[in-house]
């Protein structure tokens, strides 16, 4: 056998990992390459991913978006997804660059697994559903469930994510991130705020502020109780509490690329803002 | 571990790569043994673009790109954008711009303003910016790479 493999099926690309556990999946490359070219990684045989046609792409169906892991971030320039998923779009524009958007994959993003990762507080906002299989079978995890520390997941070696599921949007979302420069940068903070108009929920989802991914529940609480439905207006001081209660959720560190006060500053104001723009 | 030895298409041609270590980047097999240094290496990390190719027609980093595993696809290197020993438009522009200093981001960038310039004949600076937002440049301060891409749209639209 090779020790790279190209699959252009997800059952090929299974049974090869069920196979040989020192195969290590490959998608865009962009987290996987950085760690090899660093010598932080050996892999020993690899496959890759980016011909399994299961993987690829996005599709509506019904209520629901379903997005293959193999899927790129400049896939979800395309106006029809930013449609459906605003803030998952915004978030997607926002990481890297040209180069790192047109092979980066939002499997890569969740299998990977930090806390930087720019699709996961909104993966979070949204209440998404991930899909991982192996020869086994397939199991659906929440984003929080997949994810539980600084790159953990439970992901077992013979297994993929295959998909990402969450609800086409019913009311105004909103992604922010701050760092350094406007493009090409990690995030320091991050935050999403999804407004769902007919269940009369909201969702927020915290970025770069805690090692495992959560939603600001008191603040998505509060906000939902303040909010007039009806007219998506809210009373004096509502988004001004939303991101009070924001920036409680986060357990932010100091690290190399930000304190872990204005971390959680940052998360204060860029949750009121994202609220006060999906207000009317 | 080691690959088996592999074949790449590269501008147009193939290459035999040679048994190698598994981990290898398409940066340095094409530098340090298909003999094409066009694209640089400044990070190794996807941050600044000077080893900017194309990969099936893909802006990609080929510091990011797993040599073995990009067998069966077509890449395209500075050194085939034009035709043998000619300029192209994009290089022209450099020149008569005044956009190459030091000349080490250069070749990434070339990269990118073709592929920007096949997409948008006439993009907006907005648009070239976020397009050109991989490409970094220590010297120039970007303004005569702005103006070099200006050029040539400016010149394709009057020939
Ligand atoms: C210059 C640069 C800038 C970046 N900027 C950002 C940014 O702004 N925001 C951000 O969030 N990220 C950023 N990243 C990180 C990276 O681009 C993303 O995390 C990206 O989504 C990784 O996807 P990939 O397809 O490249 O994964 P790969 O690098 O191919 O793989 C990453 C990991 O996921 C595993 N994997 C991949 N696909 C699957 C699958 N289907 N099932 C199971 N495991 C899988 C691999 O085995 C590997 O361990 C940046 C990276 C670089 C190099
Ligand atoms: S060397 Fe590849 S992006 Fe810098
Ligand atoms: S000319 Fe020197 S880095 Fe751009």
């Amino acid at each position: 056998m090779s020790n790279v493999v190209v699959p252009t099926t997800l059952d090929e690309a299974l049974a090869l990992l069920a196979a040989d556990p020192q195969l290590s999946p490959l998608a865009g490359g962009t987290d996987f390459m950085v760690e090899v070219n660093h010598g932080a990684r050996r892999p020993v045989r690899v496959l890759a991913l980016r011909a399994v046609a299961e993987l690829r792409g996005w599709r509506r169906d019904g209520d629901v978006l379903v997005i293959g892991a193999g899927c790129t971030y400049v896939s979800m320039a395309d106006p029809a997804f930013a449609v459906a998923a605003p803030a998952l779009a915004q978030a997607a524009r926002t990481i890297g660059s040209p180069q790192i958007r047109n092979v980066g994959t939002i499997g890569g993003n969740l299998a990977t697994a930090s806390p930087a990762g720019d699709t996961l507080p909104v993966l979070m906002a949204l209440g998404a559903r991930v899909e991982v299989a192996s020869t086994e079978g397939t199991r659906t995890l929440a984003v929080d469930e997949l994810i539980t520390g600084v790159k953990r997941t439970v992901l077992h070696p013979a297994e993929l994510i295959t998909s990402v599921r969450i609800p086409v949007a019913r009311g105004p979302q909103e992604f922010c991130k701050i760092g350094t420069r406007n493009a090409m940068v990690i995030s320091a903070a991050g935050i999403a705020v999804v407004l769902d108009r007919e269940a009369h929920t909201v969702g927020c989802g915290l970025g770069s502020v805690t090692a495992a991914p959560v939603r600001a529940t008191d603040a998505e609480t509060f906000a939902a109780e303040a909010i007039d439905w009806s007219t998506l207006r809210a009373g004096a001081g509502t988004t001004e509490r939303f991101g009070t209660l924001a920036a409680d959720a986060a357990t932010p560190i100091d690290d190399h690329r930000s304190t872990a006060a204005y971390r959680r500053h940052a998360i204060g104001v860029m949750a009121r803002r994202a609220l006060e723009r999906c207000l009317s | 571990m080691s690959t088996q030895s592999y074949r790449l298409r590269v501008n147009g041609a193939d290459h035999e790569v040679a048994e190698g270590w598994i981990g290898e980047s398409l940066l340095d097999v094409l530098r340090d043994r298909l003999g094409l240094p066009g694209a640089k290496n400044a990070c190794e990390e996807g941050e600044c673009g000077s080893c900017s190719v194309l990969v099936d027609g893909v802006l990609s980093c080929a510091c990011l790109v797993l040599a073995a595993a990009a067998i069966g696809t077509e890449i395209t290197t500075v050194e085939g954008l034009g035709a043998e020993g000619a300029l192209t438009d994009v290089q022209q522009a450099f020149i008569d711009a005044g956009a190459v200093q030091c000349g080490f981001c250069t070749p990434g960038l070339i990269v990118a303003i073709h592929d920007l310039l096949d997409q948008d004949a006439s993009p907006e600076r907005l648009v070239v910016e976020e397009a050109l937002s991989g490409n970094l440049c220590r010297c120039t301060g970007y303004g005569r790479i702005l103006e070099a891409v200006d050029l040539v749209a400016a010149r394709r639209s009057a020939s």
